[in-house]
C-alpha cells in the first residue's frame, strides 16, 4: 500500500512555471486518471510525483516521507512508472526488456531468481504478449511495443503504478484491454496513476480524475464532477457530447471552438 | 550462443594470444627453451628474452586491449550511442597531450618515467575539464559535447608542441609516440599500467546493470532505482584512470574501443551488461594479436600498432556496420 500526496506542487523550466500549486493526496486501491490539454503539465506532474523533475515550489510526500530524501532503489520498490513515449536503445529480445522490471529487487551480483522468473511471466501475461517473448522489441509495431514496455513495468509488481500515456498507439480493443489491466490492478489494491487523452476510456474507467489546465489542477474528483460540458468548454475549447452507454459513460468531443 | 561458452571460448583466445605474443620475437627460441623457461629453468639468454623483453610486452598487450575494449562496451552503453569509444571522452586526448608536453620539453629523458606519470596526470586534467563543461547535467549529448571540446583542445595543444618542436627530431619522436607502441616497455611500465587498469576495470565493470536500465532512457533508469549520478561518476572515474593508465605507457590506439563492443554484441543478448566482460576479453585478445602482427609483418621499421589496429578496424568495422544497421 502506497499513497502518494503532492503538497502545493510546483515545477518550472527555466523561467516558465509548468506546474503551479498543486495539491493532491493519491490514496491506494484507486485508478486515478490524469487528463488535460496538450502542454497543461500531467507528464511533468507525475514526474514530479517520482522525484524526476526538480521542484520550484511544495514537495511530494511517499507514505508520509519527501520523495527527495527516500533512496531511489526503495523508491523503485514502491511505485512502477512507465515513462511516455517508446524510448527503447538497444535492441533486447521482449523478455530480456520485461525482466528489466525486476532490477530494484535484485542485489548487487546476485542473479535473476525463480520469484522474478514468476514476476516476469505474470507480467507478460497480463500484458497479452506471450506470443511476442523472443521477438526483438525494436522491430515491433507502436502498439506491440507499447504493451511490451507496460510489462516491464508491471514485472516490477510494485504496490503502485504510475503509467503516462499507456494507450498510445492502441487499437481500440487493447486500449480497453489495458484500461481494463490497470482496474484490475486498483481493485486488487494498488494505487494507479495514468496520463490518458481519450475522455471517454477517463470516465468509464476511473475512480477519479485529476484535470490540470496551464500548469494548474482545475477539477479534482469523480468522472461525472469533472467532465462537465462548461468545463470541457473551458479547458479544451470543445463542445461535446456526454452521455451514457451500456452503464458507461461516454465524452464525445463534437466540435472545437478555438 | 551460451555465455559460458562464449567466456570459456575468449579466455582460450586470450591465452593463445598470450602465449603468441611470448613465442614470436626477432629471435626465435623455439618451444623447448622456452618451456624450460616457463617451468623455472632455461639458459640465461633465453630467460632474459623471455621475462625481460616480452613477457612486459605480452601483459601490457592484454592489459590496455582489456581496457580498451571495456571503456568502449561502457560507453557505448552509457551513451546509447553504437559509436562511442574510450576517445569520445577526450581524456584519451589529453593522456596524450600529457605525454607530448613530456617529450617536448625533453623531460622524458630525465627520468624515463615522467613520460608515463605526465600522461596520467593529463587524464586527470581531461577529466576535470570535462565536469566543468558538463556540469551536473545526465543528458548523453553534453557529455559527448563537453568531450568533443576537451578532445579538440588537446589535439589543438598536441599540434602545437609540432608546430613549435625545436628540430625535425624532436617532432618525429613525438609523432612516433602518438602512433601508439608497446616496443621496449619493461616491467616499470607495467607496474604503472596495471595497477590503473585494475581499478579502471573495477570501476566500469561495476555498473552493467545500470546500462541495461538506460535502455529505458534516463527517467525509466532512474525509476528503476538507478543513481545517475553516481553511475557517471564512476564511469568517468574509471575511464580517466584505466585509459589513461594505458595510453600512458601505449601511445594512441584507435579504434580497438570501437569494434570490440561490436565484434561480440552479436554473440550475446545484445544487453549493455552482457557485453562488458566479454569486451575486456576480446579487447586483450585482440590488441595482444595486433601487436604479435606488427613483428611477423616483415618491413624495414617496425609498425606502429596504433597504424595496424586501424587498419584492421576499418573493414572489421565496416562489415558489422552492414550488418547490423538493418537492427538499429
Amino acid at each position: 500500500m502506497v499513497t502518494i500526496r503532492a503538497e502545493r506542487l510546483g515545477v518550472a523550466l527555466g523561467r516558465r512555471a509548468v506546474l503551479a500549486d498543486v495539491d493532491a493526496d493519491l490514496a491506494p486501491g484507486r485508478l486515478i486518471g490524469v487528463i488535460g490539454p496538450n502542454g497543461a503539465g500531467k507528464s511533468t506532474l507525475v514526474r514530479a510525483l517520482l522525484g524526476l523533475v526538480p521542484l520550484s515550489g511544495g514537495g511530494v510526500r511517499v507514505d508520509g516521507q519527501p520523495v527527495a530524501r527516500l533512496p531511489r532503489a526503495a523508491l523503485a520498490r514502491r511505485i512502477a512508472y512507465l515513462p511516455q513515449g517508446q524510448t527503447l536503445h538497444w535492441p533486447l529480445t521482449v523478455e530480456r526488456l520485461v525482466a528489466l522490471g525486476r532490477l530494484p529487487h535484485l542485489a548487487p551480483l546476485s542473479r535473476i531468481g525463480e520469484a522474478d522468473v514468476a514476476a516476469i511471466d505474470r507480467a507478460i501475461e497480463q500484458a497479452d504478449i506471450g506470443h511476442l517473448r523472443g521477438r526483438v522489441a525494436t522491430e515491433l509495431s507502436g502498439g506491440e511495443r507499447a504493451r511490451v514496455l507496460l510489462a516491464r513495468a508491471l514485472a516490477v509488481e510494485a504496490p503502485a503504478l504510475i503509467a503516462d500515456e499507456p494507450l498510445a498507439a492502441l487499437d481500440p480493443g487493447h486500449q480497453l484491454e489495458v484500461m481494463a489491466l490497470l482496474r484490475r490492478q486498483a481493485d486488487a489494491g494498488a494505487l494507479v496513476v495514468a496520463v490518458l487523452h481519450d475522455l471517454s476510456l477517463a470516465a468509464g474507467h476511473c475512480d477519479r480524475l485529476l484535470l490540470l489546465h496551464h500548469g494548474r489542477l482545475v477539477a479534482d474528483g469523480p468522472p461525472d464532477r469533472v467532465l462537465t460540458a462548461d468545463r470541457l468548454a473551458d479547458v479544451y475549447g470543445v463542445r461535446a457530447w456526454i452521455g451514457e452507454v451500456e452503464g458507461r459513460r461516454l465524452v464525445v468531443p463534437i466540435s472545437h471552438h478555438g | 550462443m551460451n555465455r559460458l561458452l562464449l567466456l570459456g571460448g575468449l579466455g582460450l583466445l586470450v591465452l593463445a594470444a598470450g602465449l603468441a605474443s611470448l613465442a614470436v620475437g626477432s629471435v626465435s627460441l623455439g618451444w623447448a627453451r622456452m618451456a624450460a623457461v616457463l617451468g623455472g629453468a632455461g639458459d640465461d639468454v633465453a630467460r632474459t628474452i623471455l621475462v625481460d623483453l616480452r613477457l612486459p610486452r605480452a601483459l601490457l598487450g592484454l592489459g590496455v586491449g582489456a581496457m580498451l575494449g571495456v571503456s568502449g562496451a561502457t560507453l557505448q552503453g552509457y551513451l546509447r550511442n553504437p559509436l562511442a569509444e574510450p576517445s569520445v571522452l577526450g581524456v584519451s586526448s589529453t593522456a596524450a597531450l600529457g605525454a607530448v608536453i613530456a617529450l617536448y620539453f625533453g623531460l622524458a629523458n630525465w627520468h624515463p618515467l615522467l613520460l608515463p606519470l605526465l600522461a596520467i596526470a593529463g587524464a586527470f586534467a581531461g577529466l576535470g575539464l570535462l565536469g566543468l563543461l558538463s556540469g551536473r547535467s545526465e543528458s548523453p549529448l553534453t557529455l559527448i559535447l563537453a568531450g568533443i571540446a576537451v578532445s579538440t583542445l588537446a589535439v589543438a595543444g598536441t599540434s602545437l608542441s609540432l608546430n613549435l618542436s625545436p628540430n625535425p627530431f624532436a617532432a618525429m619522436e613525438i609523432m612516433t609516440w602518438l602512433m601508439g607502441s608497446l616496443e621496449d616497455r619493461s616491467f616499470e611500465h607495467v607496474w604503472i599500467a596495471l595497477p590503473c587498469i585494475a581499478i579502471g576495470l573495477l570501476l566500469l565493470l561495476w555498473d552493467g546493470r545500470a546500462l541495461d536500465a538506460l535502455t529505458l532512457g534516463e527517467d525509466g533508469a532512474t525509476s528503476l532505482g538507478i543513481d545517475l549520478r553516481r553511475t557517471r561518476l564512476r564511469l568517468l572515474l574509471g575511464v580517466a584512470i584505466g585509459v589513461g593508465g594505458a595510453v600512458a605507457i601505449s601511445g594512441s590506439i584507435g579504434f580497438v574501443g570501437l569494434i570490440v563492443p561490436h565484434l561480440v554484441r552479436p554473440l550475446t543478448d545484445r544487453s549493455p551488461s552482457a557485453i562488458l566482460l566479454p569486451s575486456v576479453l576480446a579487447g586483450a585478445a585482440l590488441l595482444t594479436l595486433a601487436d604479435v602482427a606488427v613483428r611477423i609483418i616483415p618491413t624495414t621499421a617496425e609498425l606502429k600498432l596504433g597504424v595496424v589496429t586501424a587498419f584492421l578496424g576499418v573493414p572489421i568495422f565496416l562489415v558489422h556496420l552492414m550488418r547490423e544497421r538493418r537492427l538499429w
